[in-house]
């Protein structure tokens, strides 16, 4: 709980304090060590968890869930067969095969959704993480590279697609013979390597280290009195 | 951790004349407008930000209508020895019972059709009720509702999702094709503005109008 006045905090501008996402209660800025987890008095929200080594664990899930996903694309996902003719196919074999068609909005949309936007999450990600990780001054826009990555969180749908998949090879089950191919497997694994990197997330730290990392930002997070 | 103490007085942004950053939490003066620490832009939690939600919820619910007539996709199979037939979202799901995949029939039916309706009714019920006095119990009730919309609605995709693997994979030229209908488009924007409706929703409305607010103000 994080209620108690003991740092400094400026009620005039906001200063040292930092107000809950959901219900928009006041709480005063402390430093948090490892482990502990902050949470909103009045509507229980987690305000903040900070876990030592969580940017390096970020970072080091993040290049696995690029990895899968190149995997997922590239790789046969699902192999068909009836009446002798058989069909291997991969996402990217997908997408160029309704290329010119009409349905090219909904391929593309769901091609942004289960490959797209993760991967790009992946990276902003890294790009945010590599130089706090080290203790260096962030990349210019690491802000908004961050801010971007949390907008798209609910957008990127690679565990859904998988419990699509399942459904689909019991519709078609009738139809032809399935078989899962190496690519179904990756994004099985990503849902995993997603769960992992939910659990050591705290935009709170990341936001904070951002912006002790020297960030331009317009100097609050310094310990000094602007009044005095 | 123990539940928040649900009588203490709280001190929000709002009250104290400041402004707090939904995507942050870093507090501002009121005035500002953009969050310098992430960028993103700042807005008080305000009833006029309802007109967002009921104008993408809205936009969800028309385009429900002909996710629902239309048929979802199409199967044709070798001159017709299987059938051709179209299906649309309730059909579907009468298919898998047939098929006696009853899990499957399920997993569909809340997807497809339980969700959505049952997101158009919570986000219509939070938006009417967002502000209005309430209780705290009520406030954490509304807020659980919020969260729950928020988390489910990306799983009503499932469908999309099945109709766009289905029709990639099966095409085995003459034996057996199945392509899209346009419900599948129609389907994947309803469930698309639902979730902007639900992410325009500003959760911090649910608490304001609580009893507290007279209590502690000054």
């Amino acid at each position: 709980m994080r209620m108690t006045a003991r740092e400094a905090y400026d009620l005039s501008n906001g200063e040292g304090l930092m107000a809950c996402p959901r219900c928009d209660a006041l709480h005063v800025e402390e430093e948090l060590t490892s482990g502990e987890t902050a949470r909103c008095v009045r509507c229980d929200t987690v305000l903040a968890k900070p876990r030592s080594g969580a940017f390096g664990q970020l970072i080091a899930l993040s290049f696995t869930s690029m990895v899968l996903l190149l995997g997922a694309v590239f790789f046969p996902f699902l192999e068909i067969s009836r009446m002798g003719f058989g069909n291997a196919t991969s996402l990217f074999g997908v997408a160029m095969a309704f290329a010119d068609g009409i349905l090219l909005p909904l391929v593309l949309a769901v091609m942004v959704m289960i490959v797209g936007l993760p991967v790009l999450r992946a990276f902003l990600l890294v790009y945010t993480l590599v130089p706090l990780a080290q203790g260096r001054a962030p990349h210019r826009h690491a802000a908004t590279a961050f801010r971007w990555s949390e907008t798209m969180r609910p957008w990127s749908m690679a565990e859904i697609f998988v419990i699509g998949t399942a459904v689909a090879l019991i519709k078609v089950a009738g139809l032809a013979t399935i078989h899962l191919g190496p690519a179904f497997w990756a994004f099985c694994a990503l849902i995993l390597v997603n769960a992992a990197s939910r659990g050591f997330m705290c935009q709170t730290t990341i936001w904070d280290a951002i912006e002790d990392a020297g960030l331009p930002t317009d100097g609050r997070e310094m310990v000094e009195d602007p009044t005095a | 951790m123990s539940k928040a103490q649900p009588d203490a007085p709280v001190m929000t942004a709002h009250r104290a004349g400041l402004i707090g950053c939904r995507s942050c939490g870093r507090v501002w003066p009121e005035q500002e407008t953009t969050c310098a620490r992430c960028g993103s832009a700042l807005s008080p939690p305000d009833r006029r930000s309802l007109q967002m939600v009921w104008a993408w919820l809205a936009a969800g619910v028309i385009l429900y209508i002909p996710a629902n007539l239309f048929p979802m996709m199409s199967t044709r199979t070798f001159a017709g020895l299987k059938g051709n037939s179209e299906a649309t979202i309730y059909e579907g799901v009468l298919q898998l019972i047939d098929h006696g995949s009853y899990d499957i029939a399920a997993i569909v039916f809340v997807a497809s059709i339980v969700v959505p309706v049952a997101k158009f009714i919570a986000i219509s019920w939070l938006a009417l009720v967002a502000g209005r006095p309430a209780t705290v119990e009520q406030a954490h009730t509304r807020l659980k509702m919020f969260e729950v919309v928020e988390f489910i609605g990306r799983w009503s995709m499932i469908d999309v999702f099945v109709v766009a693997i289905l029709s990639a994979l099966v095409q085995l030229g003459f034996v057996a094709s199945i392509h899209p209908g346009p419900a599948a488009a129609s389907f994947a924007l309803s469930v698309a503005f639902t979730m902007l409706s639900a992410q325009s929703f500003d959760p911090r409305l649910i608490w304001r109008g609580l009893p507290l607010r007279s209590r502690t103000s000054d």
